[in-house]
């Protein structure tokens, strides 16, 4: 009230100065309330971020240097036991071949796929990818189970078809090669499909002048493919690329039912080598260790994604 | 007359030059949809064989005669077995209502996060957008061992709740994402218009944002969906009491006793598992194609 009447003594004689600071004022009070509901807005998210996500990872890291009965502090033996262990190197190993084979295959796949429904022009698109769309669809631990059935070892409908057409019969899942093969062919069965939506879209994106004009400076289909749509499509196809490594990287599903890591240990990823050491043999600290290999990995991939992410940005922003 | 004959040599190159052109183009049509065909084929067979082997009785497939991939007396045995086992009906009730709430708890914190973000802008809410990008690039299984020991804190292991409160954590950074994206694009001359009219925040988010984002909503609720219809690690890990149990571990672990497997039965379940999935993408799934690909079309 006295810096009301203080305000309105000044301001005699120049009337119109009197209700500026006063809105000055609502205006700034306003913007605090509206940036007091933004944060309140974002504090479930918040809480989640940082609670179920952020620090887990941390207390993660600390259980990673504990001893078994988490009495003691032990440093870095957990991870120095584990990279002298040959099962642990074997792990490592097919964490790589899985992830970088599969994503390969995917990619590959998908881009072909993609490639066959922009050669349709629409015709019953819908419908194709619809079906194409099925493996992604179902729950992955739901098609891992029919897979397994597929393969089975008595009478599995593979083995049939082999022996009908001539063939042998071959153990899918018996032998470490085998096994190693199938788990990446489902993972590839279950991921091209994503990789076809978006290379899809990215390819839909295109725009149609670019291939009239290397039409018209006389390249053929393939050169049309190196020197237009992959250039275009660059960026979309290193983004999906490195996503897909991060989640194929982090699989746990498909190996867990198909193979349980076996046979002796040779089908094993991060995930699910961490699952039996931390959680079935109970050795918690060890099985954190196990996972926590994949974060600097995941980490660096997740760097370049966001990288190329701002880089996208950019490009459709200028 | 020279000068015709060349002229129609002419116009006949050109016309057959026309025609090897169409040929080609039907030619290269035909031979995709026939490479369609062999992919379709391809990535249908383990579910054709999933909806074969659940029409097929006990005693055909322990036989182990005959073509597999056909049934020779197709029964619904396996499904009315099904449907009256007490133990299939919970987890299929505990995954119904799993899903449902982590829908609703995940869509509520993205749709609230994205419109702040978005829209009110606060200081460091560009750092906290990239930082939801990259929380969704954590995966669950480097999380689960330092959660399986904050899980059994609050005392919820062996509890279905646990699921409601971790689910979330799989769904929310992605529909938040997918949520920023479809606000952002929504004209800044409609909330204005709206605040000099004397509309509140809320007002502006419940019968502006939310009406004209539907399709990204529509979006986010399936991705939200599959994550708690389908997510394997988190139950396995957490989960262990028969009742307890959600639909992808409760067929896993409970109709595999021992070595018998009762694979007649197994497939009708996946059967089951995979319909409400197959069914709401049948009828929604430009919505969330569009969601996914927001970033791929742009530009």
């Amino acid at each position: 009230m006295a810096d009301t009447t203080g305000v309105a003594a000044i301001g005699i004689g120049q009337g119109s100065v009197n209700p500026v600071p006063r809105r000055v004022g609502s205006l700034a009070k306003l913007g605090r309330r509206k940036s007091a509901i933004a944060v309140l807005l974002c504090v479930p998210l918040m809480a989640i971020i940082f609670g179920l996500k952020l620090w887990p990872t941390l207390y993660g890291i600390y259980l990673s240097m504990l001893n078994r009965k988490m009495t003691e502090f032990i440093g870095l033996d957990n991870f120095i036991f584990l990279l002298g262990r040959n099962t642990f190197q074997m792990v490592m190993f097919q964490s790589c071949l899985f992830a970088i084979s599969a994503v390969i295959f995917k990619a590959t796949l998908g881009f072909v796929l993609a490639h066959l429904m922009h050669n349709i022009h629409g015709r019953n698109e819908r419908m194709w990818r619809g079906l194409l769309l099925v493996p992604w669809v179902i729950p992955l631990s739901l098609s891992t189970l029919t897979w397994w059935w597929l393969l089975d070892p008595s009478y599995s409908a593979f083995n049939w078809t082999l022996e009908w057409m001539g063939f042998s019969k071959i153990s899918f899942l018996g032998e470490a090669w085998n096994a190693r093969i199938v788990v990446i062919l489902v993972n590839t069965w279950f991921g091209a499909p994503f990789f076809m939506i978006m290379y899809l879209a990215a390819l839909k994106s295109v725009p149609e002048q670019l291939y009239e004009a290397a039409s018209i400076d006389g390249a053929n289909a393939f050169q049309k493919l190196i020197y237009v749509t992959l250039p275009m499509m660059r960026n979309i196809i290193s983004i999906t690329v490195l996503y897909s490594l991060i989640v194929t990287f982090a699989d746990f599903d498909i190996v867990r039912i198909l193979t349980n890591g076996g046979p002796q240990d040779s089908t094993h990823l991060f995930a699910t080598y961490a699952f039996t050491v931390g959680i079935q043999s109970g050795n918690i600290p060890r099985g954190a260790a196990v996972s926590l290999f994949m974060l600097p990995i995941l980490a660096t991939f997740a760097f370049l994604i966001l990288r190329g992410v701002n880089k996208r940005n950019k490009e459709i922003n200028s | 007359m020279s000068a015709t004959t060349a002229d129609n040599a002419a116009r006949a190159r050109a016309s057959a030059k026309s025609g090897s052109l169409t040929r080609q183009r039907r030619w290269s049509l035909w031979g995709s949809y026939a490479a369609l065909t062999v992919f379709v084929i391809m990535f249908l067979t383990p579910p054709f064989y999933m909806v074969m082997t659940s029409l097929k009785t006990s005693a055909e497939i322990s036989a182990e005669k005959g073509n597999p991939w056909l049934v020779r007396d197709a029964t619904l045995q396996n499904f009315v077995e099904l449907a009256s086992s007490s133990s299939f009906q919970r987890f299929f009730f505990n995954s119904a209502w799993v899903t449902a709430l982590v829908v609703i708890i995940s869509m509520s914190i993205a749709i609230l996060a994205a419109f702040s973000l978005s829209r009110m802008g606060f200081k460091g809410s560009q750092t906290i957008a990239t930082g939801v990008f990259l929380t969704y690039l954590v995966p669950p299984s480097l999380l689960f061992i330092p959660l399986f020991q904050i899980v059994g804190w609050l005392n919820l292991i062996d509890s279905t709740w646990v699921l409601v409160l971790l689910f979330p954590t799989l769904a929310v950074p992605f529909c938040t994402w997918i949520m920023i994206g479809y606000f952002g694009s929504i004209p800044k001359e409609l909330d204005e218009a709206a605040l000099i009219d004397g509309a509140g925040y809320m007002q502006i988010l419940f019968l502006i944002f939310i009406p004209v984002a539907l399709p990204g909503i529509i979006a986010a609720t399936i991705f939200a969906f599959t994550v708690g219809w389908g997510a394997f690690l988190y139950p396995l890990a957490f989960l262990y009491k028969g009742d307890q149990l959600v639909l992808t571990v409760g067929i896993v672990s409970e109709l595999i006793r021992g070595d018998v497997f009762a694979w007649g039965k197994i497939m009708a379940a996946c059967v089951i598992g995979a319909l409400p999935p197959i069914l709401i993408y049948t009828f929604l799934m430009d919505y969330y194609i569009a969601g996914l690909t927001a970033g791929a079309t742009k530009g």
